[in-house]
């Protein structure tokens, strides 16, 4: 029971990550019907401004100690963080909460990001088919992380959680189990709940402002609300970077989770797109349902016990899932009539 | 291609080119070079022939996962170039190397050139580019490598091109076990020794009734390290709870780890590297596995094979936790501090342990062939086999002529509390002296397979 609980509890945390890229992708996809392979990439670029922040927040003052040699004979440097020679302890907080740090910075960056590659780029694309669209981005994913790699290296590299989440809780006790059955990472459940409220945060904008009635009314027919003199160019270009500002701030607050390196987008980039086809085209709620469900059925399919009746089953349960639900859906879970079939 | 020892007749063939040149043709041997070897029934794969250089080939992971790896490795191969042809800043291992017929003056008289080539860690894209160093750059040795299945995959097209496969980083005990070749050699140690070295270190800090729970990366290194961790561990008196397979591709493992929690395994082994490494470690920690008290032992981890780059990955994560390595930049021999100088002083930071190897199988091949005095390799694996040297920061090593694999101390390792710097992540624990860690040839973990025939091109 608390081995199934605890599986659970993996496949939210996994679910929660597919579900915020798979999100954006589907915004990006609803609104200007462009198949964006960049958005591994963003993801990617998001947990990089972390890592950077982490960098410019412990920038270090460098001096070198005459009088004791490293063992290749050169003076051995003293590194001191600038930031806390100028702020003392409170700049030693601000070195600690680099994530959330990161989080305030990568919103504003990525959503000019985001604009800045729809108005330069994609847009040039509206009109060519998927295909070409698939080659640019996936193109440009491909540069994307290249720089990274050049700039950063192939490692991973460490992010730590600020101190107060680091290690794990007792979560069975809050649910009446036993003591130390059910342990699980702070930051994990941070993660989760941090993308419920993004989640909720995106459906309620388009739910219940204008704006995003107007978005909804766009995604629906282009044609009819540009006829009613609305610029929905416009607000397209605005719902692609705050696409890209959603995945950007699932890759920060992803960095404490596992050490980001530069292929971390492509990793997610395939699993997203079939969180995104199994979950319905274009439908956002599909998107953050099959996100869910995958994450989930990926978590218990490598129990020990369902690995011994089928072998290697953790390593394909998604691409099966997806194959059962294409063939009893075909359009996906929540998929809509007319999308992607023209 | 033929299998056969064109050895004696080599020489004399160089015999007469020599005096070829004494002759006075000279100017144009770089391009009658070719010439003269498609025209001797004796020659050999790319042999030089007069010309002033000789090239070799560095295969490593230029992108990819262990990329970083990779480029450590080309550091120090480039580092041996200008040590051999006498071009360095210093002279790196040159002066401790014993025996040693280098003069740093190049090779048999010819001064090193080198092409890279880029792995990619991946089997198909490493043999590719072994092809072309070999078929369009003409190289007489192929080295590198970060994964075992690259290394196998590139020691297997090097024997039948007719070149010599140096192996660098590559640690499956398959690669001088079942898939070993005549032309391959490897320095570099392996998981059986991991284990061998690991064992008495770990009964006498965890005891002898543990239960083990192993997470093994999917292909042909994690099967060996497996085994062999496994095999120690259980002539200790430990039990293994269970070996999980995880993909190579993961990067999340916290499915993997949540059945480790309540499996009653008190003892976690990550038989991973590069970036599972670093993840699966990672989330080990996070999952609070070692604040955990298990039937009143303290919960640990094991990862047997060690590598400074990935410490520096794992960060804080590695305190603590015992593993193995070939070699450390803070031993203190002769050779060791010798070649940690030559590289800290050309690169600001310390080598890695991948880079040790490289440079240590880039000095040997070059060796051999001055000993041998020509670069046929059928000439510089008899002079590679049975090879005894010392000085070069693993004490006396010898290069079994049965196998091809170096006998040598092995170096226990764990993450240390208070680093002193970002390059100091490792403290060494013991140096596991050969004795210990040596096996049979016919030893069940490297049945299989046969050395076959030395094959010249």
């Amino acid at each position: 029971m608390d081995a199934i609980f605890l599986q659970f509890l993996n496949g939210l945390d996994k679910g929660s990550a597919y579900a915020l890229i798979a999100l954006g992708l589907t915004i990006i996809f609803g609104t200007l019907g462009v198949v964006n392979f960049a958005h591994g990439a963003l993801f990617m670029i998001g947990a990089f401004c972390a890592v950077s922040v982490q960098k410019l927040l412990s920038f270090e003052k460098i001096t070198l100690d005459e009088t004791k040699l490293t063992a290749w004979g050169t003076p051995t440097e003293v590194k001191v963080h600038y930031i806390e020679e100028w702020f003392g302890s409170s700049g030693a907080v601000l070195v600690d909460n680099s994530v959330f740090v990161s989080l305030a910075v990568v919103i504003p960056f990525m959503m000019i990001f985001g604009y800045v590659m729809e108005r330069g780029l994609i847009r040039h694309f509206y009109k060519r088919t998927h295909a070409d669209q698939i080659l640019v981005t996936f193109g440009l994913a491909i540069v994307l992380q290249e720089i990274v790699k050049a700039f950063y290296g192939a490692n991973p590299i460490p992010q730590p959680a600020p101190e107060a989440f680091i290690g794990s809780t007792d979560i069975g006790v809050w649910f009446g189990m036993a003591e130390n059955l059910v342990v699980y990472p702070i930051w994990r459940l941070v993660y989760f709940f941090f993308s419920m409220a993004v989640i909720a945060g995106v459906f309620i904008f388009l739910q219940f402002t204008t704006f995003g009635m107007v978005v909804r009314a766009g995604m629906t027919d282009r044609e009819t609300v540009g006829l009613l003199g609305i610029d929905i160019d416009k607000r397209f270009t605005f719902m692609f970077g705050l696409a890209a500002a959603v995945t950007g701030a699932a890759g920060v607050m992803y960095t404490p989770v596992l050490s980001p390196n530069y292929h971390m987008g492509m990793d997610y980039l395939v699993l997203c797109f079939v969180v995104v086809v199994v979950g319905g085209m274009g439908s956002l709620g599909g998107a953050v349902l099959a996100g869910f469900l995958l994450g989930i059925l990926q978590s218990f399919s490598a129990m020990n016990w369902i690995k011994e009746i089928v072998p290697g089953i953790d390593q394909v349960i998604i691409y099966l899932v997806a194959v059962v639900i294409l063939l009893i859906r075909p359009r996906g879970l929540m998929g809509r009539k007319g999308v992607m079939e023209e | 291609m033929s299998d056969k020892n064109i050895f004696t007749s080599d020489i004399s063939r160089r015999d007469v080119l020599k005096t070829g040149a004494k002759a006075g043709v000279v100017g144009a041997s770089l391009v009658s070079a070719p010439f003269i070897i498609s025209s001797s029934a004796n020659a050999y794969t790319n042999d030089p022939g007069d010309a002033a250089t000789v090239k070799l080939g560095f295969n490593v992971p230029q992108s990819g996962p262990y990329a970083d790896e990779g480029a450590d490795e080309l550091r120090a191969f480039k580092l041996a170039v200008q040590h051999i042809n006498g071009t360095g800043k210093d002279n790196g291992m040159l002066p401790t190397m014993k025996p040693i017929s280098l003069k740093g003056n190049g090779i048999n008289g010819k001064k090193v050139e080198f092409v890279t080539g880029d792995t990619q860690t991946k089997s198909d894209a490493a043999r590719a580019s072994a092809k072309s160093m070999i078929e369009k750059d003409g190289v007489v040795m192929v080295s590198g490598g970060s994964s075992s299945g690259v290394a196998i995959a590139v020691q297997g097209l090097c024997q039948e091109a007719g070149v010599i496969f140096m192996a660098g980083l590559t640690h499956s005990n398959d690669t001088t076990g079942k898939d070993k070749k005549a032309n391959g050699f490897r320095h570099f140690f392996n998981a059986y020794m991991s284990g061998a070295a690991l064992a008495p270190v770990l009964e006498k800090n965890y005891g002898k009734e543990r239960n083990a729970y192993h997470l093994t990366a999917d292909y042909t290194w994690g099967y060996t390290q497996e085994a062999s961790i496994k095999k120690f561990t259980e002539d200790l008196g430990w039990n293994t709870v269970n070996a999980v397979k995880t993909p190579l591709a993961a990067t999340d493992f916290s499915e993997y780890i949540a059945p480790v929690l309540n499996s009653g395994a008190d003892v976690l082994v990550l038989n991973h590297y590069g970036g599972n490494m670093i993840n699966s470690l990672t989330n080990a920690v996070q999952f609070g596995l070692r604040d955990k008290m298990i039937n009143g032992k303290k919960f640990e981890i094991i990862v047997p094979l060690y590598s400074r780059l990935m410490a520096q990955g794992a960060g804080a994560n590695v305190k603590g936790i015992y593993g193995s390595t070939n070699w450390h930049w803070s031993l203190q021999d002769e050779g060791s501090k010798a070649f940690v100088k030559s590289f800290g002083q050309e690169y600001g930071f310390p080598p890695s342990q991948a880079a040790h190897t490289c440079y240590v199988q880039t000095l040997l091949y070059a060796d051999a062939c001055q000993r041998a005095g020509t670069f046929n390799p059928c000439g510089v694996a008899e002079a590679l086999e049975g090879h005894k040297f010392d000085g070069m920061g693993n004490g006396p090593t010898e290069y079994r002529a049965e196998d091809h694999q170096c006998f040598k101390d092995v170096l226990v390792v764990r993450g240390k509390e208070n680093p002193s710097s970002e390059f100091d992540l490792l403290e060494v624990v013991e140096v596991t002296p050969r004795a210990q860690v040596e096996y049979a040839v016919d030893n069940e973990f490297f049945a299989g397979g046969e050395l076959g025939q030395c094959n010249a091109g």
